[in-house]
Parts: structure tokens; C-alpha cells; sequence
């Protein structure tokens, strides 16, 4: 059992893909780090906090990404960025799916703009990938979760795979209390920060696709699974989402707690959701969720 | 960002068949109280040369006693050493150029 | 004609005085001010618990809106500073004097109001010294206690916290006291009696439960590989020799990275049962793994610790519990325990300088004690012997013959070298000195003296100061452990090799441990998550605690 909450960029691509198969772009010997840190006086990483490469998933090709998220919080920078949207142009040259290890709290504040830019070119990179019919995943499980920008890309991802440990949204949880107030949303009541963004609720509620343990072996299960479901993008796709979206918000739109909406969804004691082991969790949220059915 | 520099002499050569082994390595993060080790097969192989840049000012003559003794226990030889540090205690220091070092003689390149 | 019972006297005229605000002994929340004013006067010495982990917040608060025209110069007698509150009623000329024992959370403000001269100091005791005191120079006029619930007749239940109620109770109501007990509820009958009603004289329902620090609770997410790597050599190089079975661990995360060894390192060292069978300890969620796979006989403990509540009452093997199945803690006997009955204190501290002394006081911080000098402490009237403690004192005494031979308590002070910001643990000259100066101590506020400081345990080795012939043989041992600290470098390098031919220091590789080892999925629990599950889901973690 390797953690992969506790496993850093480099030991998740070890867990995911086939034994010896990586092979790293833009290593940390080429040095290609962030030409804005030395500015501010911070410490730079030889890779700029993410580990690009090519790699065999059960045989397959496949292109792969992983933010290291105890690097300035797995933030986007400039270089960060630019080797994510240089990995999904070659995904589309040579028609082969990429996996994004998500390990992220959005766009460094100390390179916004270059950073906000990265943002938009991957996610046109994404879109413009998924048209040629070419699956983009996302992996979402690690200490940052994924947030801002983060959680902008991966809503352009094909399928999503979470454990129960990861979250996904946009604005994070100290922003939306301070811009809210603590009655509104208490960022230091960290289940309630779960049951909002996490794992399990994602799954629940159909913004995340596959459910997985916290383990290594899990993710890469989920992601060989993920990259045989259908990745392609067109305005049928979109309108099914838009439909979809719509009878979440018409379902739910009116419930504040997220055991409400569990309730809801039939889920038989929603107080005890959090405490469930996945297996358990699985074989009652499996049938009960809100499925993503073709549009993603 | 303090940068430091040291060039030791060693006649313990890094092991490891030089066709198999990697000709890099690397190790750590850099976070609080963490770094990264980025070990490249380029020196004379008496020579081992050492690149920091760390967080933490005025920790010159530590460096240079973990960095010496790791030398002389270590087969450091042949190797540039080139670390990013955010202000790691010298027991952590120690430990990442351990694993770097088996890291890059272990290794299948 | 001498009158002889003025105390007894006092006291009906306290009850009097407070009667008229109670119904029978119940005070309403409302009346408490009017009620603490008709009761205290000026002068008075009063406990207010003040205990490490559980607060008579309620109390605390009405005491330090009391008129300093009316109620002023309190000496106050408490173990710990912890609330604002605490120190408010000084600020206010409310309270004048102090004795206390541990001030951790207080410790910045303290030490400014000590500086500041608003304080007047008694002294800073270990617990079991402070209740000691209770019985003959301290006795309160008045205890403020914490409690859970009570009956009409004033029977308390103090629960999985009783801490140190009954010890001050006894002192108090004893003695002439006045007993005032805040509770959440009163009911028809408490679960179970911890305090009889005849000992208490007046009852305050608070409506909310009493305040709880969760101080015992350390994330395995947070251990690092030096830490493992220190429990690994505490471990091989000390549990496993000396054979110790009766211990107390103090709080920390290299004691932590012990506990949650002992499944996987210590089975493989083939040593369950053999060591780490009996615990003076707080209810560690950090000890789960270790005692469901059966390393433990039984645990006392000084107080609870919160969301351990289901997992102790699920486990009355292990844990003292009461006829209504919860937890019974209780510090005075808990300390007792680990002076006498325990053959090991192991914990951590800021700071160590050439002698072996150890404080936790650094320029700008007072954290008092806790009862660290007394779990750290050779306990001369020690008579049944043990394995351990003989061993340990025919290390420290090989020159004396075996039957006039005491034994030793082993006490361990495990850390890395460097502390939290990269300042060292080891110095040349402790900060508590320059504290004494400043505040005109008698003694420098030292945790634990080095004659009682059998080993060090860093990521460097294990220095054992038993086998030290002389100070300087001491000074080398701790600096052959003290790392890269300036300490460290300024070793004398063939003494210590020396030293280390002798096995007085005992690095890992002489231990046949490789730092390389040391990895974190040596832990028997990772996360918090993991404790949890290791226990059944019966441990609730609080909610700082969760990425679930």
C-alpha cells in the first residue's frame, strides 16, 4: 500500500505507470525553473514543482503530468504552466492521452498573470485535444487538492479520479470565509471543508467519476479504466452537459449542507458517509450517485 | 538567497556501473524545512563539487561540516551536487544526499 | 481563651453569605457574580481549576469580572495558567500571588506580566509538589472546581477529566474550605460518584460542558524520518537492553514515533511483551496500533484526551474505568505512579546544555513545569527492585557492593539537535538563567536536573551519562550527540571517539540501524485517519484533525 496523499510527483508516476516505462521531458537537470522567484527572494525548484514525461500504462502510451504540491502549494507558474501546455501540443502531434496528476491550490500569487494565462492555453490545449478525441484524465488525491485554476482544468478533464482525501473546487476554503465570514463557511472545520469539496461528495454529486482508496496501485487501476471511456468533446457533449448541470442545480440547488443532498441521493445514514471505508462507500454511492452518463 | 560553494577532493568514486546506473538523480522537495538534491555524474572522479542555494542565511560553517563529513563517508566522487534548500535542518541535509547518492548508484538509468 | 475552630467558623459564614443567592446548593448562572463576591474575601487563597487539560471556564470568567474595590489580592493556587482569564484577574489587582505549575498556553503573556512586576511570584512546581503543598502551606479557602454533572446533594461526576478535583476537593473541603463546583447539568443521579456530595458546598449549572484542551494528540502525517529514526535507537539501544516494561512517555513527537513503532519495529525485533506492558500515560490516540495488537497490560492515566472517550470505554482491559464504564483519570496518583512504579521516563525539551540539565524557558517564554521534574526525577525512596532500575544503577555505581547498591530510574531526553526554526537544543548557557536573573529566582527554572539524566537520544546516537566517570566525560558525551550544533562541532574528537569504544556513545550504525531505514511507512499508523480506523471507528478525532 503506497499512500498516495503522502507520495511525492515523482513516487506517483512510479505507482502509476508500468515499471521503468517513464521517461522524463525537461528534466531537473536541464534547470528550466521559474525566471520570477529569484525576484521575490523564494527558493526555486529544478523542475518548477512539476515532473513532465512520457510513460506505459498497461502497455499503452500515454503522456503524464505530476505537481509536486508541497512546492509553493502546487501552484501554476510561468514554467509550471508552459511544460503542462507544451505536454498536451505534443498529446495532440502524437495522438496519445495524458494523465494529470493534480496536486494544486490554483496560480501563484507571485506570477499571476504568466500563471492565469497557463490556465487558459491548457485548458484551450485540453479542449482542442478532447476534439481530436484524444482522452485527457485528471487524478485528484493529494495534500493541496485542487483548487482555482486547478479545478478550472480539471472541469475540462475527459474523467476524474478522486480519493477521499482529495478536493476539488474553485475558490478555497480561507477565501470563501474571508470574502463570506465564518458563519457562512468556517474554513477550520475541516469536515465541513470535506463534505463541500471532498472525495466522497464529488463522487456523489457526479463531479468526479471514479472513486479509489488512497493507494497507488488504486489510481492506476482507476486511470487505466478512465482512459478506455469515451473522451470526446462536441456540441452534443457540452449541450448533455449543460442538461446535466441544470438538473443538479434544479435537484439540489436548494439544500446548504451536503448530507441533504446525500439524503437526497437516497444514501441510507449521510452522517456516517464520511466515516465509510470504500468499499462500503462504493457499494452504496455506486447506484445512488448522480451519474455523469456521456457528458463530461 | 544565500548561495554557497565547495569543491572537496575524495578517492571514494561514486559506485555503480556507470552504463546501467542513471546519469542523474534527484531527491527531496523544496518546502519549509525541506530540500532538493540534484546529483549529476559530470566531475573528474576525484573531484566532487557542491551548489547550494538556501532560504536559511549564515549557515556557512554548518554546511561545510555536514558537507565535509559526508564526503569523507560517502562515495562522492565524480559528482556535482546541486541543492535547493528551504532551510533544512543538517540531519535532514544529510539524510536527502544519503538517498541521492544510493539513488544515483542504485538506480537502472 | 484561645478559640480553635476560627476556620470552621469562617466557613458556615461563607455558606451563609452564599446561601441567599442558591437554591439548596444550586447557584443560578445569573446570580454568580453577587455569589462570588458574598462568598470570597479579600486575601483569600483560592484554587481554580486550572487544570492541564479540562477549565472551570465559567468560574474563571466570573471571578475576573468581580469589583478589585471589593475582592482584590487573591494568592492564587492552581496547576495550570491557561485561560485569559487566568491572568485578567492579576491585570485587574483581582488576584496578587501566585504558585502554580504549567503555563504552556499562557506562556508569552505570563512572562510579560512576571517581567512587568503584576504578578508576585510564589513558585513554579511540578504537579505532584503542588498538591503536596495543598496539605500543608497552600490549603485553599476556596476551590473553584470542574465538573461534569451533579445531584442535588452535590455528588459529583467528574468523568473521563477528573484530573485533579478529588486532590484539591480533599485539601479544601477537608480543612475549612469552600468547595464551588461548575457543572454542565444537573441530574436526578450521576452516572458515577466521583466526588461525594458532603465535601461540596455550592453547584453553578453552566449549561455547556467545561472547556478541554486536546494537548495529547499528535498527527502521524507530522512525524518526520529524524524523528523515526531517534525511536528506532530509543528502541534497540535502550527499551530492548534494559528491559523496560513500566513506563511514561512525555508528550512529543519522538515519543510518539515510539508508540506507533512498536508494532512493526518493535515485532520485528521480536519484543512484544517483553517491553512497553505498563503505561503511566494519557489516553494516546498515538498508542491504538501498539495496544490492539496486544503489546499493552494497562494504562493509568493523568487525565483524558478528547474523541478517546468510546475507544476507552470499549477497552476496560486497558484503561481504569469507573462502574459507569468511562474513563477515571487522576493526576496526583497518575504522578505517584510514574515516580514510583515506572523504571523509564522518556521525553523531549528545548533546551540542554553541558551538564545535562534540560529547560523548556527560552528569553521571552515561561511555560512553568507539568510534571516533567517529577517523571524526570530518581525517587530515592524507591525500594523494590527491577531489572531495569538494577542495571541502570550498577551502570551508574560499578564501584559499590551489589546489595548497598541503589538502582536508577532510567530518564531519557530524546530530540533532534536542532529544534523548531533550526534553533539548537544544545547550548553552552540555558536561557532559564538569564530568566532567573531578570526575575530574581533563587534557582533557574530547570525541567530536569542533569544527576537525574541517565541518557540523551539523538539523531546522532545515544549518550549514556550512567557510564560518564566524570564532568568531562559528561560534557564530551552530550556534545558526541549534539550534532551539528556549535555544541556539537566543538567536540574534542578523540575524547569522544573514545567514548564511543566504551559504548558510553552508540551511534546507529553501532546499533546495526541504517538512517537510510528510517521511512515513514515504518509507522503502524500514518495518519490520523489511520488511528481511527485502527481503533474501530470508536476514536473520534477532532475536527483540526481531519482530511476526510
Amino acid at each position: 500500500m503506497t499512500s498516495w496523499y503522502e507520495a511525492s510527483a515523482r513516487q506517483r508516476i512510479d505507482a502509476l505507470a508500468d515499471p521503468d516505462s517513464f521517461e522524463e521531458f525537461i528534466g531537473p537537470e536541464e534547470r528550466e525553473i521559474s525566471p520570477h522567484l529569484a525576484l521575490f527572494d523564494l527558493p526555486e525548484q529544478f523542475d518548477d514543482g512539476i515532473v513532465v514525461g512520457k510513460a506505459r500504462l498497461s502497455g499503452q502510451p500515454i503522456l503524464v503530468a505530476a505537481q509536486e504540491g508541497r512546492f509553493m502549494g502546487g501552484a501554476f507558474g510561468e514554467v509550471h504552466g508552459a511544460k503542462l501546455t507544451g505536454l498536451l501540443r505534443a498529446a495532440r502531434e502524437l495522438r496519445c492521452p495524458v494523465a494529470i496528476l493534480f496536486d494544486t491550490g490554483g496560480v501563484r500569487l507571485q506570477e499571476a498573470n504568466a500563471g492565469e494565462m497557463a490556465i487558459a492555453e491548457i485548458m484551450r490545449e485540453i479542449v482542442l485535444a478532447r476534439a481530436a478525441d484524444i482522452p485527457v484524465i485528471g487524478l485528484i488525491g493529494g495534500r493541496a487538492g485542487c483548487f482555482g485554476g486547478g479545478g478550472l482544468i480539471a472541469g475540462c478533464c475527459s474523467t476524474l479520479v478522486i480519493s477521499e482525501h482529495g478536493r476539488l473546487s474553485v475558490s478555497g476554503p480561507e477565501v470563501i470565509e474571508t470574502n463570506r465570514g465564518a458563519d457562512e463557511f468556517d474554513s477550520k472545520d475541516r469536515a465541513l471543508v470535506w463534505r463541500v469539496t471532498g472525495g466522497k461528495h464529488r463522487y456523489l454529486v457526479g463531479g468526479a467519476d471514479l472513486f479509489v482508496e488512497d493507494d497507488g496501485g488504486a489510481f492506476r487501476q482507476a486511470a487505466i479504466e478512465a482512459l478506455s471511456r469515451p473522451a470526446a468533446l462536441d456540441i452534443l457533449v457540452l449541450a448533455d452537459e449543460q442538461e446535466r448541470l441544470e438538473r443538479r442545480l434544479a435537484r439540489f440547488g436548494a439544500m446548504n449542507e451536503a448530507r441533504d443532498i446525500w439524503a437526497a441521493l437516497g444514501m441510507l445514514r449521510p452522517e456516517a458517509v464520511p466515516g465509510l471505508a470504500t468499499e462500503a462507500f462504493l457499494a452504496e454511492a455506486g447506484h445512488k450517485r448522480e451519474h455523469a452518463h456521456d457528458a463530461r | 538567497m544565500e548561495k554557497l560553494s565547495f569543491k572537496f577532493q575524495t578517492n571514494r568514486a561514486a559506485g555503480g556501473d556507470k552504463s546501467k546506473t542513471p546519469k542523474n538523480a534527484i531527491v527531496g522537495v523544496v518546502a519549509s524545512g525541506n530540500l532538493e538534491v540534484l546529483i549529476e555524474r559530470s566531475q573528474p572522479p576525484g573531484e566532487c563539487s557542491i551548489e547550494i542555494a538556501t532560504a536559511a542565511h549564515g549557515f556557512g560553517p554548518v554546511w561545510e561540516a555536514v558537507l565535509s563529513d559526508f564526503v569523507t563517508r560517502n562515495t562522492a566522487g565524480g559528482l556535482k551536487i546541486s541543492i535547493n534548500d528551504g532551510g533544512a535542518r543538517p540531519d535532514t541535509v544529510a539524510l536527502r544526499l544519503a538517498q541521492a547518492v544510493r539513488k544515483i548508484e542504485e538506480d537502472k538509468a | 481563651m484561645t478559640a480553635w475552630d476560627t476556620q470552621k467558623k469562617a466557613r458556615y459564614g461563607r455558606i451563609e453569605a452564599g446561601s441567599r443567592f442558591a437554591e439548596g446548593k444550586v447557584v443560578s448562572k445569573d446570580a454568580l457574580p453577587r455569589f462570588l463576591d458574598a462568598v470570597l474575601k479579600p486575601g483569600d487563597r483560592v484554587c481554580l481549576e486550572g487544570d492541564n487539560q479540562k477549565q472551570a471556564d465559567l468560574l474563571a470568567r466570573a471571578l475576573a469580572d468581580l469589583d478589585p474595590a471589593r475582592i482584590h489580592d487573591l494568592h492564587m493556587v492552581q496547576s495550570g495558567v491557561v485561560l485569559p482569564e487566568h491572568l485578567d484577574i492579576f491585570e485587574k489587582g483581582i488576584a496578587r500571588r501566585l504558585d502554580y505549575s504549567y503555563s504552556g498556553p499562557q506562556s508569552a503573556r505570563i512572562a510579560r506580566m512576571l517581567f512587568g512586576g503584576q504578578i508576585e511570584l510564589g513558585a513554579v512546581h511540578t504537579y505532584l509538589e503542588l498538591f503536596a503543598r495543598y496539605f500543608i502551606d497552600l490549603t485553599p479557602n476556596v476551590a473553584l472546581i470542574a465538573a461534569v454533572s451533579a445531584d442535588r446533594d452535590g455528588n459529583l461526576y467528574t468523568g473521563p477529566n477528573t484530573e485533579d478535583t478529588p486532590t484539591v476537593v480533599e485539601a479544601t473541603s477537608f480543612k475549612g474550605g469552600l468547595v464551588v463546583a461548575q457543572i454542565a447539568e444537573i441530574v436526578d443521579k450521576v452516572p458515577r460518584v466521583d466526588i461525594p456530595g458532603d465535601q461540596v458546598h455550592f453547584l453553578v449549572e453552566a449549561k455547556k460542558p467545561f472547556y478541554v484542551e486536546p494537548l495529547f494528540t499528535r498527527d502521524p502525517g507530522a512525524i518526520t524520518e529524524t524523528q523515526i529514526l531517534t525511536a528506532m535507537l530509543a528502541i534497540k539501544g535502550l527499551y530492548q537492553p534494559y528491559g523496560v516494561t513500566r513506563l511514561n512517555h512525555g508528550i512529543g513527537f519522538n515519543t510518539a514515533a515510539i508508540e506507533l513503532l512498536l508494532p512493526t519495529y518493535g515485532e520485528k525485533l521480536g519484543l512484544k511483551g517483553k517491553i512497553c506492558t505498563h503505561w503511566a500515560l494519557n489516553p494516546h490516540p498515538t498508542l491504538i496500533p501498539a495496544i490492539e495488537a496486544g503489546w499493552v497490560e494497562q494504562i493509568h492515566c493523568f487525565g483524558s484526551e478528547v474523541g478517546m472517550d468510546r475507544y476507552i470505554e470499549a477497552r476496560p482491559d486497558i484503561y481504569f474505568t469507573g462502574a459507569d464504564g468511562s474513563l477515571r483519570s487522576h493526576r496526583a496518583f497518575c504522578q505517584t505512579a510514574g515516580l514510583y512504579a515506572c523504571d523509564m521516563f522518556i521525553g523531549s525539551t528545548l533546551q540542554i546544555d553541558l551538564a545535562g540539565h534540560s529547560s523548556t524557558v527560552t528569553a521571552s517564554r515561561i511555560a512553568g513545569f507539568g510534571g516533567a521534574p517529577n517523571m524526570g526525577s530518581d525517587p530515592h525512596g524507591r525500594r523494590h527492585p527491577s531489572e531495569a532500575w538494577l542495571k541502570a544503577g550498577a551502570e551508574a555505581d560499578p564501584a559499590s557492593p551489589a546489595p548497598l547498591r541503589r538502582g536508577r530510574k532510567l530518564v531519557v531526553q530524546i530530540g533532534e539537535t536542532f529544534g523548531e526554526k533550526n534553533v539548537p537544543t544544545f547550548v553552552e548557557r540555558l536561557d532559564a538563567l538569564d530568566l532567573a536573573d531578570k526575575l530574581k529566582l533563587d534557582l533557574a527554572p530547570i525541567m530536569v536536573y542533569g544527576d537525574d539524566v541517565t541518557h540523551i537520544v539523538t539523531e546522532e546516537g545515544i549518550a549514556n551519562l550512567l557510564l560518564c566517570r566524570d564532568a568531562d566525560e559528561r560534557e564530551q558525551a552530550i556534545r558526541g550527540v549534539a550534532g551539528y550544533t556549535d555544541v556539537g562541532r566543538g567536540r574534542d574528537k578523540k575524547m569522544v571517539e573514545k567514548l564511543r569504544e566504551r559504548g558510553v556513545i552508540r551511534r546507529p550504525e553501532d546499533l546495526g540501524i541504517d538512517p537510510l531505514d528510517a521511512d515513514r511507512r515504518m509507522l503502524a499508523a500514518r495518519s490520523i485517519k489511520d488511528l481511527m480506523l485502527a481503533s474501530g471507528g470508536l476514536y473520534d478525532p477532532p475536527s483540526r484533525f481531519r482530511n476526510w
